[in-house]
């Protein structure tokens, strides 16, 4: 939000306003379509018509179909299905070997707070003077914008018994290989590990921004009184930039439960490392059980909607409302 | 972005000097660490793909090349791994849908933040409930539609999903179309012009830089997604960036040196348009993920 205002420098809209005829409104808002209509009630919705079929093709119908093949044993191909009720949804919930990919989620989202918790210590050394602030900061937001397939190679050569990740351990005088991709113990850890690595630099970017939005005269005001750099974190930095911290967490946690690519690329599921969409896509393209894999994907689904639900019913936007 | 006023440390003048140093150093010492581990691992890809195949075989990782100018993997990631065909296939992909997501996004925002109709608090609806549902929880189903429509193995594919699913790039467009003065359209509208002139000769223009944001978002996003072609055109010829480089695990299997000139590959012209646009990029990209 903060980021979006900065955007708007000079020559932004805004600064355009004197271009306006002079006896025209000031650029303040004006309430929507006053003296503005003179157009047919259709010219809308000729704006409108390609993005909504594309909205309702590729979102809405996709849930709508998606909830009614849940309740099938549909395997994808044949023109017939038979209703099976609610079974894929007790299949998944009983059968241990479908639920146990939550348990993977759940070191994601422990490795998740550790992204976070090094973004916010990032974001705020880099946020007051330090040497080469803009170096480190391009430095560790780079990796978010690399090919997550790159980023899969790059680890698996990383990981590789006698790998670099030996190599380097070896250097310091950490002997023996581990496997670190092989063993169903560190799989998991190694590969929420290439996450933190991948995200840790949007989180701080998403973080420095909003600090440099907090007034200058704060810092002084507690410098004035004393106030040790923790103290400034805990009082001026944290309080300031709650709702970003809040939405940071959401998107650790929906994302912890829609992990794919990095461990698709590498392990490809292997050694106790299935996710959910994993599991969700191997289900659906490779087994053809398409019901079962629908009922999993409503179930992620829900649980994604909730957590949304709960943080924005804990922390209420700032953001302007729509229309 | 990186203009702005930052906060100065005004350290008080009672703080003991050594500590203040001892502070100083350990924040230098974090920032070199982590810039360590965000280097290392792509430093050693990048040593490995000048090394020649019995180098690989015989030296550790952190081996330095015998010869930096030893360019024969790439060419043979280039060459074998049909990267050539990926880079085309990519851009065709990106430049289509990067272009139709900035006509959408933008058509839908004019046409929600300057009419009047009815039903609009629904298509305002329908368009923020949509950001809740994640791409990866419907692709289940997306499939069937995908394939009904013919497009299945198709650039058509992955096209028409980056296209239908972008609700981010609307919320980018809505929210910088609110700050246009409405005056400047009723000022053309009293000048004649219908609608669709307004949209093209004043509203566009005016969202270059919101345009610039879109464009730099979608257009990384598109280059690096690797699930909808994957799924969706699964045929050889159809390789993008990221399906062709995935494919590199098979045939090159153990060959590193190989597969690591493709990650480079790869990875190089991210690097190069970060470096030419990193101020754009950062402010893009918090403008992207915080709606």
């Amino acid at each position: 939000m903060t980021a979006l205002q900065k955007d708007r420098g000079p020559g932004s809209p805004v600064a355009a306003g004197p271009d306006a005829p002079p006896d025209a409104a000031p650029p303040v808002r004006t309430p929507r379509g006053r003296g503005t209509r003179r157009y047919w009630w259709f010219t809308p919705w000729l704006y409108l018509l390609a993005p909504l079929v594309l909205l309702v093709t590729f979102t809405y119908l996709p849930i709508a179909d998606m909830l009614g093949y849940s309740f099938t044993d549909w395997d994808g191909i044949s023109p017939t299905h038979e209703n099976v009720g609610a079974e894929n949804y007790t299949d998944l919930f009983t059968r241990p070997e479908l639920f146990k990919v939550f348990l993977v989620s759940g070191v994601y989202l422990v490795a998740s707070f550790v992204q976070i918790a090094a973004a916010l210590y990032f974001a705020t050394v880099l946020s007051f003077k330090a040497r080469f602030r803009n170096l480190f900061k391009g430095i560790l937001f780079f990796p978010y914008l690399i090919n997550g397939v790159a980023i899969g190679f790059v680890f698996l050569y990383f990981f590789q018994p006698g790998g670099t990740l030996d190599s380097l351990l070896q250097v310091v005088g950490l002997h023996g290989h581990h496997l670190w991709l092989g063993d169903p113990d560190l799989v998991n850890k190694s590969l929420a590990g290439v996450s933190v690595w991948r995200y840790t630099g949007l989180n701080m970017v998403l973080f420095l921004g909003a600090i440099q939005s907090i007034p200058p005269h704060l810092y002084e005001a507690a410098a004035l009184d004393g106030a040790n750099s923790w103290q400034r974190f805990r009082h001026i930095i944290a309080p300031s930039i709650k709702p970003i911290i809040s939405l940071s967490v959401i998107l650790a946690i929906s994302g912890s439960l829609a992990v794919f690519e990095i461990p698709y690329v590498m392990t490809g599921g292997a050694n106790g490392s299935e996710t959910f969409v994993i599991q969700t896509v191997k289900l659906a393209f490779k087994f053809d059980k398409v019901g079962l894999a629908s009922a999993s994907a409503v179930v992620l689904l829900v649980l994604i909607l909730i957590v949304t639900w709960i943080q924005r019913r804990l922390v209420p936007e700032e953001r302007v409302e729509l229309s | 972005m990186t203009t702005t006023a930052t906060p100065q440390t005004r350290s008080p003048r009672r703080t003991p000097a050594p500590r203040a140093a001892l502070a100083g150093a350990a924040k230098y010492l974090s920032l070199v660490l982590a810039a360590g581990v965000v280097v290392v691992p792509l430093v050693v890809i990048l040593l490995t793909s000048l090394k020649t195949g019995q180098e690989v075989g015989t030296g550790g990782p952190l081996t330095l090349p015998h010869d930096w100018f030893n360019l024969d993997n790439y060419v043979n990631a280039f060459q074998q791994g049909n990267m050539l065909q990926a880079f085309v296939n990519t851009t065709i992909i990106l430049v289509v849908s990067t272009a139709g997501t900035v006509l959408i996004g933008s058509m839908t925002a004019y046409a929600i933040d300057r009419f009047e109709f009815r039903f609009k608090k629904l298509v305002v609806g329908l368009f923020l409930v949509a950001t809740l549902v994640p791409g990866v929880t419907t692709q289940v189903a997306t499939f069937q539609i995908v394939n009904d429509l013919g497009a299945f193995n198709t650039r058509w594919a992955p096209i028409l999903l980056y296209l239908g699913t972008d609700i981010v790039s609307i919320y980018v467009f809505l929210q910088f179309i609110r700050s246009i003065p409405v005056s400047l359209d009723e000022a053309a509208r009293l000048d004649g012009a219908n609608s669709f002139t307004i949209y093209r000769r004043i509203i566009l223009p005016m969202l270059k830089p919101a345009i610039a944001t879109v464009v730099i978002v979608k257009g990384i996003t598109v280059y690096n997604d690797f699930y909808i072609p994957f799924l969706y055109m699964p045929s050889s010829e159809l390789g993008t960036i990221s399906t062709s480089l995935f494919r590199f695990k098979g045939p090159f299997g153990a060959h590193w040196e190989t597969i690591s000139a493709g990650t480079v590959l790869v990875i190089l012209p991210t690097l190069i348009v970060f470096l030419a646009l990193q101020r754009f990029i950062y402010s893009g990209f918090s403008a992207g993920a915080t709606k």
